[in-house]
């Protein structure tokens, strides 16, 4: 009786069978690639808001400090988004005709929040403090970036726990003094590491054992 | 009736056997509920399977594994969707005070029975999430019980009554507004003589004057009020005694010897949590106090009893004449039976002159009352351990007479407008009055209320009422002191408070209920106005409005001729229930699910009996029964109650609503519906039918088993303070510290710990709620109660000890030990639970998948799993109760106590904020903080000085099986009683008649 199949389906076995494993955690890889990718951590991607606010315009070039908007950040886990009448102070004099700021004069007419866009969210599992981080010398500009720099405000880091982690392992490599915790582009004066330990020391950071506790961040 | 002996089924407990079990214990065994003494096929269904799972699921093989299959694939899918955009709503003008994501307190009351109690309500962003008690107010010192923590939940309650209905129909407040100033039309030129005003037990001085105001306006209108749990024998009982209406107040801290008639001043009460505090402040064994206490129903006072006797009704009153009798009460030595009880208690009290207390309860009729009373005033302890001051609330006293006489002129059609404020009247008044049906005869019936209820369906006009929470009144306490309520929020449902309600019958129908109070305050408050008012509302209570004492002289009084006319036979008690109280928190799932503390019952009320009842009736627990009384049927589950006086049968009211909400219809019986106006606290001569069904009932007392080991350590101060090593000999000693395979673990810069005495506890389940509320913990149904699957991360078990029918009884909390060598930690395959660097036993709930494997190696069976969507994810206003700082788990997750680690990391950002470390004291968790008695301290165990390490330190610490070297953080104290030397321990089984 003749063979039913050729001798080429050896072959075609063969890497199909190896392939398949390959195939497999190519799979997995691009599952990965995705969950890490910005399609789904929205890094790096510019969220349109309500009002076109312009960080760039408000820090980089009037030099605003971040606390005169976001006036919780030293006292509360939420650094709060400022509510219209922050922005009033200002606009009621200049660009109080812009049509930029209708939604902003809209707002402030009818009692209604602006509905901005939340940039960076956490999972609601994940419980993260702004004051803790700020009294303890992490700079806004480690988690936030160069918004100075930012027309549009984006997500700088992954937020994913990972990243979270590097800095509970190492806290001395983004801690500053504390005359640069609202400084956009610090950059430490000398030897990082050391001025690092030092400041770790000084402010009593707990070490990573105990940062890295899950109740830390998740309750 | 005639009782038969019937030949026992398998299914139900043989209270004979029982007998002889226990019969064959000797020493100081310990058992938790029948059904654990016998070892029932039902108890070891429990106990081999520790979560009931259902026998026939309807599935088969195949099905289940394509099912399974299918939900591989989709929980796979459900990861692979990205966040939603979320969006970020600040404020346009922002309040002052509120700093998004920072919790404000403001001090305001919860009424309980219409008496005041001082509360802090916390609140983010202007949503009240939790409620405690307030440092500074004389009732509560800072302790809460089950109503105060559970009341959030009813404002949140998506049943309230939402709208202003008149005959159904939406309307605004200004029709109604309109139909009042017609009515008021109708009434000025007769004087008012056809308007009746209903309401509770009003102690709020502004509504009182209003009220007043408007029955200075139409002389002839009349004003009821109605508490099915009022206090009318109090004050008859005073009248007795002193000839005037007199509110006692007690010091139980100033009192050695205690002598409780069927007072459950421990477990209920608007003062409980005050009488708590004094009365624990004397449980220490160099200051002991000692309580005698008999009643014909077991409660938690009975339980912190060092001699309790169950004694019916009847025997209560001769043996308070006994011992009246015995202290030199004059005039009625005479006819006192002797018994040897009552003189060793009359001898106690008698040594202990001035610094006694003799506590009659509201239950009892007002001739035991005053013979309290005119004990108290033998012994020289008015004015030491007790004082009266006038009472706070301002109707008659005599409220049921006062009601009688409403029925009868609504049914003579002399009413033409009732307005009712507040209560249930339709629902809780006396059957024999038939309320309901009389009042369909009034023309024009207005109710305010916070349900759609029974009332509601039969009134004309139904006003939404506003919740405490969102009202602005006042209020006072037992003691006058003056709390004036303010809202946390703006009413929900656009509800109105009564004083609104009562503006429209005044010269200023809009006038708001800040204004009324405001203005009634205006001119009343020392010093400058607006300062005392603000720090009124600060402090949470009016300096300087407590009464002052009135001076009392006992006059004679004749005893009550009652005491002999009443049946021996079967007598039925009825008693608000534990944990709904009078019908008003049926609808509160929370307190429904809350294990009730001595029945441990679950959503049911049931008739209790003595074993010896049960026995001669031939019933068990579960067994229905049929209860009639004068020509009134009910139907009832039976439960056979350990330490009931042997004759009585106890009924709980508030069960049984049909419009009470969808937490509340259809759970239980209605006791009402025996309950007459002659006889509303003990109905003699109560018939009892056996039925041939039964009724499953949801009990939590025997879903977790020990094993026969002896959990709850006691011991006599006398023993104790002889050799205080006796506690630590209770047990098996713990392994050494290296007597173990598990790694040590790294200690961080604190180790947290917790003490919880025993000697202080009693048991009321205020921590239960308080952890329920604090820790977003859902509620999961009957059904799922009777698989086991209560929720709680507290439980409170109750063990007895000793005979059938007068066991002590002791209660213990158990929750998460955090063991430093945790046997769950070692099982999760997924690392879902791991130790934290400070001792605490984290549960990470996103990475948990459910297998389970860490409550099956639990040895203390404290971790609860979510078998189903337990908590609401959809009910907008149920989401609202959530406390912001906790996350709320969904299904198929495992949850714990986790030590309140969000209070810890609060104080610790505080404390960091500082570069200070964390001060004793400084973190309380929910369950500390609600205690009334502070029986449990937390802290940290690696300081000497810290409170919880005090505790610790004391002899008569032990923790919780620790022979199988778990290390658990959480300790316990034993419990210390302190029995008279004159009544032997041998002398307590005599009581047995079996």
């Amino acid at each position: 009786m003749a063979q039913i199949f050729h001798r080429s389906t050896n072959t075609v076995s063969r890497v199909s069978v190896f392939g398949a494993v390959f195939f497999l955690g190519l799979l997995l890889w691009l599952f990965d690639a995705l969950n890490r990718s910005p399609y789904t951590t929205q890094q790096g991607v510019a969220r349109v808001q309500p009002v076109q606010f312009s960080h760039q315009h408000h820090v980089g070039a009037m030099g605003i400090d971040c606390r005169y908007c976001h006036t919780t950040v030293e006292r509360a886990s939420f650094a709060n988004i400022p509510p219209t009448k922050t922005c009033m102070n200002c606009h009621t004099q200049i660009w109080a005709q812009s049509p930029e700021l209708e939604p902003v004069r809209e707002s402030w007419r009818t009692d209604a929040s602006i509905p901005w866009v939340k940039v960076y969210d956490l999972p609601d599992y994940v419980y993260f403090n702004h004051s803790i981080h700020v009294a303890k010398g992490v700079g806004c500009e480690t988690c936030h970036g160069r918004v100075d720099r930012m027309p549009l405000v984006s997500q700088h880091p992954t937020l994913q726990m990972a990243w979270c982690l590097d800095c509970h392992r190492e806290p001395e490599k983004n801690l500053r003094p504390r005359d640069a915790i609202f400084t956009m582009g610090y950059v430490p004066a000398g030897n990082p590491e050391e001025i690092g330990k030092k400041l770790a020391a000084e402010y009593k950071i707990r070490p990573p054992m105990e940062l890295t506790d899950c109740t830390t961040c998740h309750r | 009736m005639k009782f038969t002996v019937d030949s026992r089924r398998s299914t139900g407990v043989d209270i004979g056997a029982a007998r002889t079990k226990l019969g064959e214990l000797h020493g100081r065994e310990y058992w938790r509920s029948l059904e654990e003494l016998l070892e029932t096929d039902d108890f070891r269904e429990h106990l081999h399977r520790e979560f009931r799972v259902p026998i026939d699921s309807g599935v088969d093989r195949r099905e289940l594994l394509t099912l399974m299959g299918a939900s591989i694939a989709l929980a796979g899918l459900t990861g692979c969707t990205r966040q939603p955009t979320e969006r970020i709503y600040p404020y346009v003008k922002p309040p002052e005070e509120i700093v998004p994501g920072e919790p404000l307190f403001y001090a305001t009351a919860h009424l309980h029975e219409g008496y005041a109690r001082g509360v802090l309500a916390k609140s983010y962003e202007g949503r009240p999430i939790k409620v405690d008690g307030n440092d500074l107010h004389p009732a509560s010192l800072g302790g809460s019980d089950v109503f105060a923590q559970a009341s959030i939940l009813n404002m949140y309650d998506p049943d309230r009554s939402q709208t202003l209905t008149e005959r159904g129909q939406i309307r605004p407040w200004s029709a109604l507004l309109a139909a009042v100033k017609l009515t008021l039309e109708q009434e000025r030129p007769r004087r008012g003589s056809g308007l009746r005003f209903l309401t509770t037990t009003v102690t709020s001085p502004t509504l009182q004057a209003q009220i007043a105001a408007v029955l200075a306006e139409l002389p002839d209108a009349k004003w009821i009020a109605w508490e099915p749990t009022g206090r009318e024998n109090v004050f008859a009982g005073t009248k007795l005694a002193f000839g005037q209406e007199l509110q006692p107040v007690y010091a139980f801290d100033k009192a050695d010897v205690v002598l409780s008639l069927e007072a459950d001043f421990l477990g209920s009460g608007p003062s409980m949590p005050r009488h708590v505090r004094d009365f624990v402040s004397r449980r220490r064994a160099e200051t002991m106090n000692r309580l005698y206490v008999v009643e014909s129903t077991p409660t938690l006072t009975g339980a912190r009893a060092d001699h309790r006797r169950p004694l019916t009704p009847a025997a209560i009153e001769s043996f308070a004449a006994s011992v009246a009798a015995g202290v030199g009460v004059g005039g009625i030595s005479a006819g006192a039976p002797a018994d040897a009880f009552a003189d060793a208690v009359a001898a106690d009290l008698k040594s202990h002159a001035g610094a006694s207390l003799v506590v009659a309860g509201e239950t009892q009729p007002p001739a035991v009352h005053a013979l309290a009373h005119a004990m108290n005033a033998a012994l020289g302890n008015v004015g030491k351990t007790v004082r009266y001051v006038g009472s706070a609330a301002d109707t008659p006293a005599a409220q049921t007479a006062a009601l009688a006489e409403l029925v009868g002129e609504m049914a003579d059609g002399r009413v033409s407008t009732l307005v009712i404020l507040g209560g249930n009247p339709a629902f809780n008044t006396p059957a024999d009055l038939d309320f309901g049906k009389a009042m369909q005869k009034v023309g024009l019936r207005i109710r305010l209320g916070l349900y759609n209820d029974e009332t509601s369906r039969l009134c004309h006009w139904n006003v939404a009422e506003a919740h405490a929470l969102e009202s602005w009144s006042d209020a006072r306490a037992e003691d006058g002191t003056v709390t004036i309520l303010q809202p946390l929020i703006a009413p929900l449902f656009s509800g109105k408070t009564a004083h609104e309600l009562l503006a429209a019958f005044s010269a200023e129908p809009e006038k708001s209920a800040h204004d009324i109070v405001r203005d009634q305050w205006r001119g009343k408050l020392p010093g400058d106005f607006e300062a005392a008012w603000q720090k009124s509302l600060h402090d949470g209570l009016v300096d300087g409005s407590a009464f002052p004492s009135r001076p009392v002289a006992v006059r004679s009084f004749p005893l009550d001729p009652r005491a002999s006319t009443l049946d021996p036979s079967l007598t039925l008690l009825f008693r608000p229930d534990p944990t709904i109280w009078d019908g008003s928190y049926a609808n509160n799932g929370w307190l429904q699910e809350l294990a009730k503390p001595m029945t441990k019952l679950t959503w049911d009320n049931a008739a209790l009996m003595a074993p010896a009842t049960a026995e001669k009736l031939g019933v068990t627990t579960e067994d229905v029964v049929e209860l009639s009384f004068a020509g009134r049927r009910v139907e009832a589950p039976v439960w056979v109650m350990p330490g009931q006086a042997e004759g009585c049968v106890t009924i709980h009211f508030g069960y049984g609503r049909t419009r009470g909400g969808r937490v509340a219809d259809g759970t239980g019986f209605n006791a009402y519906a025996l309950r007459e106006s002659r006889t509303l606290w003990a109905a003699p001569g109560v018939e009892i039918r056996k039925t041939l069904r039964r009724y499953p009932l949801a009990t939590t007392q025997h879903q977790h088993s020990m094993e026969g080991r002896a959990p709850v350590r006691a011991v006599t101060a006398a023993a104790y303070l002889e050799n205080p090593g006796v506690v630590a000999h209770m047990g098996e000693p713990p392994p050494g510290p290296h007597d173990t395979m598990y790694p040590q673990l790294p200690r961080g810069s604190y180790a947290w710990g917790m003490a919880i005495d025993l000697s202080t506890c009693v048991g009321c389940n205020a921590c239960v709620i308080a952890c329920q509320s604090e820790n977003n913990i859902p509620i999961v149904g009957k059904e799922q109660v009777q698989r086991g699957r209560a929720m709680q991360w507290i439980r409170i078990d109750r063990y007895y000890k000793g005979s059938l029918d007068a066991p002590e009884t002791f209660h213990q909390p158990v929750t998460c030990m955090h063991c430093e060598n945790a046997p769950c930690e070692v099982v999760c395959p997924v690392n879902a639970t791991v130790h934290s660097a400070e001792g605490l036993n984290q549960m990470v709930y996103n990475r948990c998948v459910g297998t389970r494997y860490c409550s099956n190696n639990c040895p203390y069976k404290v971790r609860r799993f979510n078998f189903f969507l337990y908590s609401d994810f959809t009910t907008e206003i149920k989401k609202m109760v959530n406390n912001p700082e906790v996350t709320v788990r969904s299904r198929g997750v495992m949850e714990k106590c986790s030590y309140c680690v969000q209070r810890i990391n609060r104080a610790r950002y505080a404390a960091e904020k500082e570069n200070r470390p964390i001060k004793d004291g400084e973190i309380v968790t929910a369950c500390e903080q609600a205690c009334p008695a502070r029986a449990i301290t937390f802290g940290n165990v690696d300081d000497p000085e810290s409170r919880v390490s005090r505790a610790k330190a004391e002899k008569r610490g032990y923790g919780l099986l620790v022979e199988l070297g778990t290390r658990p953080r959480t300790s316990y104290l034993a419990s210390l009683s302190n029995p008279s030397p004159a009544l032997a321990p041998a002398e307590e089984p005599e009581k047995h008649k079996a």
